[in-house]
């Protein structure tokens, strides 16, 4: 029983295949449920909701340095809970994974931390907010201004967030509907960070500037039992437009999207309305990962090529998954990140 | 065909049951000795690695606090929110089993209950009633913990795992933690360890655990008795192939002259020498499993007592011990056949088939040769020679020159007393044993390696053991030592011990990391026993003064030789304070380091240590009268005050227990060499024969000729032991003074033991008479009518 197999079977419960990506298709039981009356309050949604099975700090952003090359920064805190409450000490049933990675045209760096909650070694705090797992942060007076820190054994990164736009809610008001068995998280974005800071590489510190993009979500089973995974987009245009699309595959896949004008604005659309094609698959780890899509969204014209910055960019964590910046062409110009997971060996 | 020359191979042996036995007993009984020692060399390893993979030893740098006790948790956080890639570990004992409590979120690769339950349940290890991972046998001891059990026997011995937050529970440590593993893998951006925790100290992965290292003396001594035990009982197998091989020249003729071809002849030989190794392979790991068996309890209860390593009492089976016991078999049986074999192929087809008075024709002088490179081998590397595989060297090539150079020089002594003879009987007693000494050679340098080894050893041993006593006496000058349990009852001792003692010598203590190593510090008040008592491997002049005065520190020899220190070089044993080594002083059996300081100087750096132990001086008549008055006056219990003599015994038969083992293979050894010796009288019997019965016919009684026999054996063993006892003090010499600098690094003085060599005498020459015995017996009882036969036809 190592550390490595213990946290597989914590995230992958074995017949993991039947129950969707990571065990997130695994029965509520116990745990809240996501409802679609609730309210998001803020400040105390950006804190971590205990009765909720799984949540996440999900940040990436895409950067540029001094002489023109683009990057691409993740920072993710995961909080999984064994048990639906808090507690204090090492009995917590809350357990907390740290994901890092830094993505350059040629090469891709990746860091993990696991901890559990309770004794002070991760946590989250609404207000003044700071998430941290060990020397790993994103802090600040609110969440509109941020310090985000991580380092693993050959990358580092210390960047400033300021936001420049407002919260943005998916679905219906922040209740995010998964499936057409009606499985859903709740879920809201800040997608106007501009972000300025250095990235510590192998070959030395590299000042950059850029745009980044934080996704809050919790729940306790976000996805059907049949779905095993899902293609996750979230693109920002050079119009000011952004737009965050994803395919659940399952028998049938499901789709959904929010298209957030400019000035924050946000419009969910409907299973369907969103669509992705891959065009390209690239072998990554010793799977076929798609690397390049087709994207459509026939209602606002979007018709592009998504194209991954280095095909490369595969998270080797506990959990292993794909996430990486990626470059839009065609009828809107942009970048973005993309997310895929559920992809076997 | 191949069937047709193999019955005619096997029918040998029909004919010949007691050379088959010689061989296939010699053999594995080799075999036994060697995978005997190897089975318990690997169930200690075993159990050594699965201690170090429990707890991290080895594999990882560690954290711990300067004072060596425990730190708070905050500072475990702190840690890892500064950047250290680092995993907190709680220990201590529940009863009798030690308890070790882990975090399998940051603990790295490895650690834990490895292995263990297949589907393990992290909620069920990190919450509730929690789990905990132990041997079926620990976990019995368990009783009075709620958790789940979960046997897994590749935990540690005596030793459970569970959750760190059960373990802090279990053990009344809550928020405490007592040491932490640093990952190998520590993040770009990381605060220095001084300014996050100036309390901490890390110390690097070791590559291999401290109980390892420790023990590594105890199963070098074992690996030596393995080996030598199976080059004895090659020695067997070689005489026992020998003589079969000469005396199935005949039949080897007779086939090659019906057709056969030799490639193939020898080809058959090699695969029925194979199937007889791998039948005496297969009894000897057989055998060998029942002598570890039969040992390893002993053998664990002093791992124990001397070094706190917790082995287990039972044997596993292991595959591989089979394949290696066999392995050697084969290798065996193939290094004692070649030269047989070689002959063979060799033999001219119409050369005369006669056996040639077997091995006489042996080449004496490059034996000769042989012997004295090797020897002049030995003495080089003893003078030029640097490290521990050199020291191996030097002990093989010192026993096997030794071993060959045996033959010569008893034919030597033989011609001399032939020369000396007076009467017809005598002078053929000193040539009929130099006839005979040819078949016997191999024999006797089995017995002589045996007896070498038993003096080298058993001189090592009693070296040891005096050099530990002196030691004791030394450290132990104090008549009565009693511990307190609290500073109050300390206060209430020296009150009562002040007016009725000679002295009160306060023990003062404490657990430090000196030179980045853990070690203990003392406090010594200046006092005439320990001037009177001390010795010192190396010190500055007026060292006793120099120290009262504050002027240095003292060391043991661990300390001086892993820190590399030297007289003069300065320790640093607080931070900030740095003083001169005044001397350096043997301590024997410690694993860690120490230092003395004065008393004075001690209470300064560490004013917080009281002491609780103290060692009394009082004439040994008024002992009983003070214990009755602490335990009256200052309320001490009995079991907290012990006389110099109990600790002295307890000590001692730690000691003992240690060498029981090397006795009893010892013991073994010699009685293979007596084996041998039986076995190769047994096979000259037959053919001697025709020098027997001329001295018959001429008048030589039947029992004048056996007791002549006896006699025979116990000269030749007699002569062998003469020349085992410079070898053994040799190989003394080489095994203190050379492989264990090199391998423990510390060097014990030689002392000579003549009653202990002159009882080794007396057994050799009790083994040599047994052995013979039998022999003897069948000759005194042998029917006229079959030494008359010798001259009816020339055999």
């Amino acid at each position: 029983m190592n550390v490595k197999a213990l946290i597989v079977l914590l995230c992958l419960p074995l017949p993991a295949l039947a129950q969707g990506f990571a065990g997130l298709g695994s029965n509520a039981g116990v745990f809240a449920d996501p409802a679609p009356e609730t309210v998001l309050q803020f400040p105390a949604d950006h804190g971590a909701h205990p009765a909720f099975r799984i949540e996440w700090w999900y940040l990436t952003a895409n950067l540029t340095g001094p002489d023109g090359t683009p990057y691409g920064l993740q920072w993710t805190l995961f909080r999984t809970a064994l048990a639906p409450h808090d507690g204090q000490g090492w009995q917590t049933p809350q357990l907390w994974m740290g994901h890092a990675a830094v993505t350059t045209p040629d090469a891709h760096f990746v860091a993990e931390r696991l901890a559990r909650g309770g004794i002070g070694q991760a946590g989250v705090q609404a207000a003044p907010f700071s998430a941290w797992i060990d020397d790993w942060a994103m802090q600040g007076p609110d969440l509109d201004r941020l310090r985000l820190t991580a380092s693993g054994s050959d990358f580092a990164y210390d960047v400033g967030l300021a936001a420049t736009g407002p919260l943005v809610l998916h679905g219906q008001n922040g209740y995010s509907v998964k499936s057409a068995a009606g499985q859903a998280s709740h879920y809201y974005s800040q997608p106007f960070f501009q972000v300025s800071g250095n990235l510590t590489l192998p070959e030395g510190s590299i000042p950059v500037t850029g745009q980044a993009w934080l996704d809050r979500e919790w729940s306790s089973q976000p996805l059907a039992q049949d779905q095993t995974g899902w293609d996750w987009f979230s693109l920002s245009f050079d119009t000011g437009d952004k737009l965050m699309g994803f395919v659940l595959r399952g028998v049938t896949d499901f789709t959904a999207a929010t298209w957030i004008a400019a000035d924050g604005s946000a419009t969910a659309l409907p299973d369907g309305a969103f669509a992705a094609t891959p065009l390209a698959q690239h072998t990554v780890a010793g799977r076929d990962v798609p690397v390049e899509w087709h994207v459509r969204l026939a209602e606002r014209g979007v018709d592009v090529t998504v194209q991954a910055l280095n095909p490369q960019a595969w998270m080797a964590t506990s959990v292993p998954y794909w996430e990486g910046p990626v470059q839009v062409s065609g009828s809107h110009a942009g970048v973005g990140y993309l997310e895929m997971t559920g992809y076997q060996d | 065909m191949s069937r047709v020359i193999f019955s005619a191979l096997f029918a040998y042996w029909r004919r010949n049951p007691l050379q088959l036995f010689t061989l296939l007993a010699g053999l594995a009984v080799g075999t036994a000795l060697w995978s005997g020692v190897q089975a318990i060399n690997a169930e200690a390893r075993a159990s050594y690695d699965a201690a170090a993979a429990t707890l991290g030893e080895g594999s990882y740098g560690q954290i711990t606090a300067k004072d060596g006790a425990a730190m708070p948790q905050q500072t475990y956080i702190a840690l890892r929110r500064a950047g250290w890639n680092v995993s907190p570990v709680v220990e201590g004992k529940l009863g009798s089993v030690r308890i070790v409590g882990i975090d399998p979120l940051t603990a790295p690769g490895g650690i834990g209950p490895v292995g263990a339950a297949g589907g393990a349940d992290l909620a069920a290890f990190l919450s509730g009633a929690g789990q905990i991972f132990a041997q079926a046998d620990t976990l019995r001891r368990l009783t009075l913990v709620e958790a789940e059990r979960i046997i897994a026997p590749d935990v540690a011995p005596n030793t459970a795992i569970t959750d760190i937050g059960l373990a802090q529970r279990l053990l009344g440590k809550a928020g405490q933690i007592d040491r932490l593993l640093v990952a190998t893998e520590q993040p770009l951006t990381r605060r220095p360890l001084a300014t996050i925790a100036p309390d901490l100290i890390e110390a690097q992965a070791q590559g291999s655990s401290d109980v390892a290292r420790l023990t590594d003396s105890f199963h070098l001594n074992l690996t030596a008795f393995g080996l030598l035990s199976f080059s004895v009982g090659l020695f067997i197998v070689h005489g026992a192939i020998g003589l079969a091989f000469e005396q199935r020249r005949a039949m080897v003729r007779t086939l090659r002259a019906l057709g056969v071809p030799l490639r193939r002849l020898i080809g058959l030989m090699v695969v029925e020498l194979a199937v007889l190794a791998l039948v005496a392979g297969m009894i000897g790991v057989a055998l060998g499993y029942a002598v570890a068996a039969a040992l390893l309890p002993d053998v664990a209860a002093t791992l124990r007592g001397l070094y706190g390593a917790d082995v287990s009492g039972q044997l596993a089976m292991r595959p591989v011990w089979w394949l290696s016991g066999l392995a050697i078999a084969l290798g065996g049986t193939a290094v004692a056949a070649a030269g047989a074999l070689w002959s063979l192929v060799r033999m001219p087809l119409l050369v005369s088939a006669q056996p040639r008075a077997w091995a006489m024709a042996r080449r004496r002088g490059a034996l000769v040769a042989v012997s004295l490179a090797l020897l002049a081998t030995a003495a080089g590397i003893a003078v030029w020679g640097h490290g521990l595989m050199a020291g191996f060297i030097l002990l093989g090539a010192l026993l096997i020159g030794g071993a060959l150079a045996l033959p010569p020089l008893l034919g030597l002594v033989l011609q001399l007393g032939e020369g000396c003879a007076r009467g017809p009987v005598a002078q053929w007693f000193w040539a009929d044993t130099r006839q005979q000494l040819p078949g016997l050679s191999l024999a006797l340098m089995a017995l002589l390696l045996a007896m070498a080894a038993n003096v080298g050893v058993s001189t090592m041993v009693s070296s040891f053991r005096l050099t530990f006593t002196g030691f004791l006496d030394q450290r132990l000058a104090s008549e009565l030592y009693v511990s307190a349990t609290d500073a109050r009852q300390a206060a209430a001792i020296i009150a009562v011990a002040q007016t009725r003692s000679d002295a009160v010598l306060p023990i003062l203590s404490t657990d430090q990391h000196v030179a980045g190593l853990p070690a203990e510090i003392y406090g010594a008040r200046d006092h005439v026993t320990y001037r009177d008592n001390w010795q010192f491997l190396r010190a500055a002049p007026k060292v006793w003064e120099a120290l009262a005065q504050g002027k240095g520190v003292l060391v043991n020899e661990q300390l001086f030789r892993r820190a590399g220190l030297d007289l003069g070089a300065k320790v640093t044993i607080a931070p900030g304070v740095a003083m001169p080594v005044l001397g350096i002083y043997g301590d024997y059996g410690n694993p860690v380091g120490q230092i003395i300081l004065t008393e004075a100087v001690f209470r300064r750096q560490f004013p917080d240590v009281v002491a609780l132990r103290f060692g009394l001086r009082i004439d040994p008549a008024q002992v009983a009268a003070l214990r009755a008055a602490l335990r009256d006056q200052a309320g001490v219990a009995d079991n907290a005050i012990v006389d110099q003599a109990s600790i002295k015994a307890l000590s001692l038969s730690v000691f003992e227990r240690t060498f029981a083992v090397t006795t009893a293979l010892n013991i073994l050894t010699l009685a293979v060499a007596g084996f041998a010796i039986l076995m190769s009288l047994l096979t000259l019997a037959a053919m001697r024969l025709p020098q027997l019965a001329p001295v018959w016919a001429l008048g030589l009684t039947r029992r004048r000729l056996a007791a002549l026999d006896l006699l025979r054996a116990m000269v030749l063993a007699a002569l062998t032991g003469a020349v085992a006892l410079p070898l053994g003090l040799a190989l003394a010499w080489a095994l203190l003074a050379v492989v264990n600098v090199e391998a423990f690094g510390w060097r014990l003085p030689m002392y000579l033991f003549p009653l202990d060599y002159l009882r080794l005498a007396g057994l050799a020459l009790l083994a040599a008479a047994l052995a013979a015995l039998w022999p003897v017996w069948r000759l005194s009882r042998i029917p006229p009518a079959r030494l008359l036969g010798v001259f009816r036809h020339e055999r």
